[in-house]
């Protein structure tokens, strides 16, 4: 290790140890000042967007080729940052308003964006398995933070076992390479495949473990069974950290691994991912549509939302289409994040102050007193069914267009009916909250408001000038991943 | 390939060997001379005070923990102690940082009670 090696991964150690210190400056915070903290956890967050965005264009490895810092990690990690920040200004209101304000919170957060960060930048399937840890075993704590709460406890437990159950997966996926290529990093993994020297069954048996534990953790359809508890059980804003920062992680590893690592293979897993995607955008579709609790309701949606994205890894195999169609993941994966982030906010606000499960119908009236709130949540629905000229539509767009592209109408007429079911369900929720009698309440905190409102914004703009993030986004696998 | 096959059969054979022949050696050779101390559990040398199926409080658990931390620091300390003046200041000061962060996780858990045994 040298220092060169350190300035590499200057973000994500600077986010580390400021996280390490948070947990004990915070002991020393009185209890009416913990604003304090979570004002240092942002603020940390905020740092950490500026030092990784300072890197973006340039291409490094470090630690003996073991991490490699390019646009596409750049990319991705300024999502995750950005995901954090909005989630702490969500969860202060939130968590002081339902009774839960553990100001560990803020550390575990941190710790688990470091987690995303790294496996963004990850070059070898040590780190690979590594940032999953990272990222993972904080995000079990947060799922339990309620812990009083018997809902919060179950989903922990469920999200830990199955979790560790995931871990397990990439762990003996990750061995069965090692066993066929004699290496762990990608490029030699590639490199050992192209000189014919790896043993083929044993490595497409490693990589479909890895691609099973790595479902795992974007909620691939079967692989899905966790997420309705453990998103419904969580406290609100860590589902919506969870709901982005997790999926967007799990994606940076399916496609740094295939498209690194595989690109030879990519034929033969292609029918593979159009199964995966297919399932994952239909169970999820029509599994949403008959749930009471918007919070499981949300939880299905990001499963179908999965599935969208899924459908870009499948025309990997074919060169002309591989960037664009890795482009609109990523595309998704922003407008994904803003608009989940968004509709769990409005539900942070919503949610009652016990804490307890919150339905659809807690939404009904929330124009009248709330019109803001309501107004924003609006925008969200619509983004996720993808109406024009919200962002939603563009993201699924570019999704369906590279599908077609690549030679897979049928799985594009799939996602479109599939969303087509969706609308019933987004739209369900818009005409509860303006066309029913008031019942909701909601938090009054403008920082809510103030965060609901940027991110319907962000929506709209993005939804009027799409081009500009699709391009960011080729950019960002311009110096490294195709 | 079939060479280092052969070297963890010996090994295999070796290694279940070695415990067996040890144990019934030690069965032929050793004096007897049983004593009512002597067939008690064994207890890290206490002798046993009442039954073994008892509630623990939580806070053992805790304490436990701290002290498992402190025990693996101790581990890590002997062989720098012993070879700081080889290694040179980046050893010396690795494991200040080691120390470092045991302490502010000590700190962490004096400050939240864990060691208030209520």
């Amino acid at each position: 290790m040298s220092l060169s090696d350190l300035l590499i991964l200057l973000p994500q150690a600077f986010l580390l140890v400021w996280a390490s210190l948070l947990l004990l400056v915070d002991l020393f915070i009185s209890k009416e000042r913990k604003v304090i903290t979570a004002i240092l956890g942002a603020a940390g967050l905020a740092i950490t967007l500026g030092l990784t965005s300072g890197q973006w264009g340039s291409r490094a490895t470090g630690f003996n080729q073991m991490v490699v810092v390019d646009n596409f990690s750049v990319f991705l990690s300024g999502l995750f940052t950005l995901a954090g920040l909005v989630a702490i200004v969500i969860a202060y209101d939130n968590m002081r308003r339902t009774g839960i304000h553990k100001t560990e919170f803020y550390s575990l957060l941190l710790f688990s964006v470091a987690g995303m960060m790294l496996m963004s930048a990850a070059a070898d399937l040590i780190i690979v398995f590594l940032a999953l840890e990272l990222l993972s075993i904080p995000l079990y704590i947060l799922a339990g933070l309620a812990v009083p709460r018997a809902g919060s406890a179950e989903g922990a437990i469920k999200y830990f076992l199955l979790g560790a159950f995931a871990s397990g997966f990439v762990l003996y996926g990750t061995a069965l390479i090692f066993g066929a290529t004699q290496g762990t990093s990608l490029a030699g993994i590639m490199a050992s495949i192209q000189s014919g020297t790896a043993e083929l069954p044993l490595l497409v048996i490693g990589a479909a473990l890895l691609l099973v534990g790595f479902s795992f953790k974007v909620a691939a359809v079967p692989f899905h069974m966790w997420t309705p508890d453990v998103y419904q059980g969580a406290p609100s804003p860590v589902t919506g950290f969870m709901s982005i920062g997790a999926k967007a992680a799990g994606f940076a590893a399916l496609i740094r691994v295939f498209s690194l690592a595989f690109p030879s293979l990519a034929g033969q897993f292609a029918p593979i991912f159009a199964v995966l995607a297919g399932l994952t955008m239909v169970v999820g579709n029509v599994a949403a549509v008959s749930q009471v609790s918007i919070k499981r309701m949300l939880a299905y949606s990001s499963i179908a939302h999965a599935g969208y994205i899924l459908m870009a890894l499948v025309p990997l195999a074919d060169p002309s289409v591989a960037a664009n169609s890795t482009a609109s993941a990523l595309t998704y994966l922003v407008v994904y994040g803003i608009t989940t982030l968004g509709a769990w906010a409005v539900i942070s606000a919503v949610e009652n102050a016990d804490g307890g499960d919150t339905s659809v119908r807690d939404l009904s009236g929330l124009a009248r007193q709330h019109p803001w709130l309501a107004a924003a949540m609006t925008f969200f629905m619509l983004s996720f069914t993808g109406i024009p000229p919200l962002a939603g539509f563009w993201g699924k767009f570019y999704l369906f267009r590279t599908a077609i592209e690549g030679g897979y109408t049928t799985l594009a007429i799939i996602g479109l009916l599939s969303s087509l079911v969706s609308a019933w369900y987004y739209l369900r929720v818009i005409v509860m909250m303006y066309f029913r009698e008031s019942e909701a309440g909601a938090s009054r905190a403008p920082s809510i408001q103030i965060a609901a409102i940027l991110l319907a914004l962000a929506v709209l703009v993005l939804g009027l000038f799409p081009s500009g993030l699709f391009q960011l986004a080729l950019q960002a696998l311009a110096n490294g991943v195709s | 390939m079939t060479i280092s096959w052969l070297y963890i059969g010996i090994f295999l054979v070796v290694s279940l060997g070695l415990p067996a022949v040890a144990i019934i050696l030690a069965g032929i050779l050793a004096p007897k001379k049983p004593s009512p101390e002597k067939s008690i559990i064994y207890e890290c040398g206490v002798d046993t005070h009442g039954e073994t199926w008892v509630q623990f409080k939580a806070q053992y658990y805790l304490i436990g923990l701290v002290f498992l931390i402190f025990d693996i620091e101790t581990v890590f300390l002997y062989p720098w102690a012993v070879a700081f003046d080889r290694l040179g200041l980046f050893a010396v000061l690795e494991g200040l940082l080691f120390i470092g962060i045991l302490t502010g996780g000590l700190v962490y858990a004096w400050k939240k009670g864990a060691f208030e045994w209520a």
